[in-house]
């Protein structure tokens, strides 16, 4: 992780190389989430305290990931224009927030969106305004969304369609910040279903 | 012994009332398609899923490609994550082993219909054509779910 960690450390590097060394520390295992994750303190898209972000929400708002520490927060990368994955964890989300019942109103969740040129604000709540209120919509300049995702470890790519249109690859399953701004655990897409709802009371649990 | 084939009657009279409908179902050659269904869209700039389930009754078949009046490129995709990355890799043909079946479901292997030419709205249906290898085409009508649905809203009689 530590090598990993000051590769990919480098700012100012332009997407196309950032990407690749991305899919580099996903192939070899390097993140945290791949590792025990407890043992990831201070590294790098572990922390949300770390992290220098900024996003537009669904709403207008302007979100920076410190305004997350003091709650449980789910992230997930995603886009409107995404057929099948990701309708799925909307609606494996909302089925553990339904589980989850008065606990989890002090649990928030957002969608980043790494379509930023399709998915405006106003997109989000839209496309939103389908699935549990209680999902917000993250968008922002390509260049905002870049650094998100650099932040979080996450990955994502442009894939240009036959017919001049284009799909978007991206890092999918759920990532679970605790109150502390620390990463707690990843939900990933084909876990079994019970796993969700006790990783995401682990992560309340945990003292800011 | 009277009263338990009574109540027995009634339990079978009810039942079938209060579960959801069956499927419909589409036998030709050796294969039996059923419970198709896709989600709502929001106007047609996005594209649409296609859901369906495929019983293979004879050899080895093959799905080769679909086709519905209402989109101009529909395909044949599967969604794969890899090493926590999700992407859809287009398929050319789905294989259905001998008396086997396969699903097209949420997360697997799913029709991509591109170049939608008009809106699904929920509580309709169309048409989806199947082109088999061996069984030749075969159309079932699809229902449009809501946007949230996560399966057929049927009863699969597999």
């Amino acid at each position: 992780m530590r090598r990993g960690a000051l590769i990919l450390g480098g700012a100012g590097m332009v997407a196309a190389v950032g990407f690749m060394l991305a899919v580099g520390a996903w192939r070899s295992g390097d993140l945290p989430w791949q590792q025990q994750v407890t043992e990831t303190v201070g590294t790098r898209g572990a922390d949300l305290e770390s992290m220098s972000w900024q996003l537009t929400s669904h709403e207008g708002e302007r979100v920076s990931p410190q305004s997350w520490i003091g709650q449980t927060s789910l992230v997930f990368f995603g886009f409107t224009w995404c057929p099948d994955v990701c309708p799925m964890t909307l609606l494996n989300i909302s089925d553990w927030l339904e589980e989850l019942g008065p606990d989890a109103d002090g649990l928030a969740v957002h969608l980043v969106s790494v379509d930023p040129e399709r998915d405006t604000p106003e997109v989000l709540a839209d496309y939103l305004s389908n699935f549990d209120p209680r999902i917000s919509g993250l968008t922002g300049s390509p260049d905002e969304v870049a650094q998100a995702a650099d932040d979080f470890n996450a990955t994502y790519r442009r894939v240009p369609r036959d017919d001049g249109d284009y799909t978007v690859d991206h890092t999918a399953g759920v990532m679970v910040f605790g109150p502390d701004g620390r990463l707690s655990s990843m939900i990933d897409l084909h876990d079994d279903p019970k796993f969700a709802v006790p990783k995401i009371r682990r992560a309340m649990e945990r003292e800011v | 012994m009277l009263k338990s084939t009574a109540a027995a009657l009634v339990l079978a009279a009810i039942l079938p009332a209060t579960a959801l409908a069956e499927c419909v179902e589409v036998t030709q050659g050796n294969v039996t398609v059923s419970a198709a269904w896709s989600r709502a869209t929001i106007g047609t700039d996005r594209p649409a899923v296609f859901y369906v389930t495929i019983r293979n009754n004879g050899s080895e078949e093959r799905l080769m490609g679909i086709e519905t009046p209402v989109a101009d490129m529909p395909m044949l995709h599967e969604s794969v994550v890899e090493n926590g990355a999700a992407r859809m890799s287009h398929v050319d043909q789905i294989v259905i082993a001998p008396i086997d079946a396969v699903s097209l479901e949420p997360g697997g292997y799913h029709g991509m219909l591109m170049d939608l030419q008009t809106e699904l709205v929920e509580g309709t249906t169309f048409p989806v054509t199947l082109l088999f290898e061996k069984s030749g085409p075969v159309t079932i009508d699809t229902a449009v779910l809501p946007l949230r649905a996560r399966e057929a809203a049927c009863e699969e009689a597999l």
